[in-house]
């Protein structure tokens, strides 16, 4: 009888080209690898200074997101809003797609978004695979039981040129989680309850698993709410097993394997689960019914705190800096914080249900005075998909701005930034200062809790707009 | 990639914990082509104020700061963002090597890749460190050792890959492309295609 290993164990050993020695690391095979227009100019400059082309184009994915306006673009111009700079990275990245062969989902192919949207959407993103991206939110990939992490400039040449990277294999750690989440707590309150517990650096030269009941009972769409976020719990990679829901989910999809190749494809997908007795380096539970909604009052995505409790008291000198520039007082709750912008997008929170959630919450209500609020779609495909539902007349009806795809105020390089100051409720992944706009203040939250705070003015508990 | 072997110098001392890269070099400036010239936008809002006056009060702005190419930053250095352009602009700010109790994974990965010798040492050092600012200490790559200013050597752990290329100033893509026959062998035995 063979070892009991891990679902990650299989991936990885399933693409190990070199094996790794005590002088050398492994030579991973990599499957997907999904390109964008901020982290790629330098590597593509590598392959033409040293005449390479790229190895696998067929195998690469490309798109523009991090630095696009989320407002209508159809000419050079209308880039422009994001400044020069992010105008000249667009059509630089337009050109690299076109001088190495590579096919971009730009402006006009209806298929844009946001790297980690569009994987999956189209159905490139499948189990077993390995995939990569030069952003650190690839591992939300690891949702349908890839191996997906982040990776520099530096290493998105080595995939362009040789398909391949040089990796140490990771350790193991399996976060369990049981139970059921109550009513009104999501997927994003549950990977923030996890950050919170773990620490921003519990999961640093690891890769994460999560299992356990209540992650099966989510749908795909959470489950990448859940990977997308291992990296803040310094993870490059988490993985959850494929079942039922994740080959739901593909099915009929355009980039997954068609006719008999597709249920080769799913024999093969069923078997990628940790064997009974396997062993995790580390282990981690907890009980998803005893959550509430969840938001950050600190300058990291481990600061978080349950809607109704009050901010902890801390010691240190880099807890009161937090504590300080949020402009945040200990003990108590952050209901009490008034809000200026609300933001419901991202990688982390930008997909159909997310916005539908958002809407939920909006419908018959307004926008509180003084409170902008931007529901940014993750793709093209998603926002048409609102749009059939009908759910960007709720959001506009209520007074908050429904925009084209991108990145948008996750990061604020783009255009949409929050003033200095200015307090946010975003439903993106990472409240670091500055990073929605200089001296910006970020809380951290699911699209109703977002949604519920831009109709309130102030933080609130999303379960009293059922 | 320039060969590294020693640093010699005085440190600087960043004591704050989970130091991101949006910190180190904000997304406002990655809307470059280049790998140049982002060392003045290196800790950008904490050296400047929002009115674009120098801070005189962060320690990187002081004058005993300048010339230390030696960062002690608290726990976990590097969090966050994969952006290759935090190493690119810490070296082009004239840093040559990090010490931290934790280097986050991808910075780590980056930093290793072009030079920027990242280093992990145990609580008792850095404590040492951080309550010695301005300490004159040598990284010697080769033997993975910190001297301290009264002769006392530390040992750092570093993967011998890592070393070996620093070292060597060796760029791993080259490496790389050694294995391509197997890399195309990997290719054709595969059982399922991507």
């Amino acid at each position: 009888m063979s070892i009991p290993t891990t679902l990650f164990e299989k991936v990885w050993a399933d693409h190990v080209v070199v094996e790794e020695t005590a002088d050398t690391p492994a030579v991973l095979y990599i499957d997907l690898h999904i390109v964008h227009e901020v982290t790629t100019p330098q590597a593509f400059s590598v392959l033409r200074d040293n005449g390479l082309p790229v190895r696998r184009p067929d195998l690469t994915l490309a798109t523009l997101d991090h630095s696009t306006p989320t407002t209508p673009v159809t000419t050079f111009k209308d880039l422009l809003v994001a400044g020069e700079g992010a105008a000249n990275q667009v059509r630089q990245m337009e050109q690299n797609c076109e001088e190495f062969g590579i096919d971009l989902l730009g402006f006009g192919s209806g298929k844009r978004g946001i790297v980690h949207v569009i994987g999956p959407e189209l159905g490139a993103t499948q189990p077993g695979k390995t995939i990569v991206c030069g952003d650190s939110h690839s591992s939300t990939h690891g949702a349908f039981g890839a191996l997906a992490f982040g990776i520099g400039t530096t290493e998105v040449g080595h995939v362009l040129a040789t398909q391949c990277l040089l990796q140490r294999k990771p350790r193991t750690l399996a976060i369990n989680v049981d139970g059921a989440l109550q009513p009104g707590v999501t997927a994003k309150d549950l990977i923030l309850a996890v950050i919170g517990k773990i620490g921003v650096d519990g999961g640093t030269g690891h890769v994460i698993e999560y299992r356990g009941a209540a992650i099966s009972a989510l749908d795909m769409e959470q489950r990448m709410t859940i990977c997308n976020m291992s990296i803040e719990g310094g993870a490059r990679a988490g993985m959850i097993a494929p079942d039922d829901t994740t080959v739901e989910y593909l099915q009929g999809r355009p980039r997954v394997p068609q006719g008999t190749a597709w249920d080769a494809a799913v024999a093969r997908w069923r078997r990628l689960r940790t064997d009974d007795g396997a062993r995790f380096d580390q282990s981690v539970t907890i009980n998803a019914s005893e959550l509430t909604p969840m938001v950050t009052f600190g300058t990291n995505p481990g600061m978080v705190v349950g809607i109704d409790e009050p901010v902890p008291y801390g010691t240190d000198a880099s807890f009161r800096k937090a504590l300080d520039y949020m402009q945040v007082e200990p003990g108590k709750p952050m209901t009490e914080a008034s809000v200026d912008i609300v933001f419901v997008g991202s990688c982390t929170n930008g997909r159909l249900s997310d916005i539908a959630e958002a809407a939920r919450v909006l419908d018959g209500r307004k926008v509180a005075p003084g409170v902008r609020m931007l529901v940014v779609p993750g793709s093209e495909q998603v926002k048409a998909a609102a749009e059939a539902q009908g759910l960007d007349k709720v959001i506009m009806a209520a007074g908050a701005e429904w925009r084209e795809a991108g990145c948008s105020m996750c990061i604020g390089m783009n255009g949409d930034i929050a003033q200095p100051g200015q307090l946010s409720v975003s439903t993106s992944n990472r409240n670091f200062e500055g990073r929605q706009g200089i001296g910006a203040r970020t809380v951290l939250a699911s699209p109703a809790t977002a949604a519920a705070s831009a109709v309130a003015g102030r933080v609130a508990d999303p379960r009293s707009y059922s | 990639m320039k060969p590294v072997t020693t640093i010699r110098s005085r440190t600087v001392a960043l004591p704050t914990r989970d130091i991101d890269t949006d910190q180190i070099i904000a997304a406002r400036f990655l809307t470059t082509t280049s790998k140049e010239g982002l060392g003045k936008r290196a800790f950008f809002d904490l050296r400047y104020h929002k009115d674009g006056s120098r801070n005189e009060d962060f320690v990187l702005n002081r004058p005993e700061a300048e010339g230390c190419r030696i960062l002690v930053a608290g726990n976990n250095f590097g969090c966050g963002s994969s952006r290759e352009h935090a190493p690119w602009a810490l070296l082009d700010y004239g840093f040559e090597a990090v010490i931290s109790t934790e280097i986050a994974d991808i910075f780590c990965s980056n930093s290793l890749k072009n030079g920027l010798v990242a280093i992990v040492v145990d609580e008792t050092t850095h404590g040492w460190l951080l309550e010695n600012p301005g300490a004159e200490v040598t990284i010697d790559v080769a033997s993975t050792t910190i001297t301290l200013p009264d002769g006392e050597l530390i040992d750092f752990a570093m993967d011998g890959f890592a070393r070996h290329c620093l070292l060597e100033g060796i760029d791993q893509l080259g490496f790389l492309e050694m294995h391509l026959d197997r890399i195309e062998e990997f290719e054709k035995g595969r059982a399922w295609k991507p």
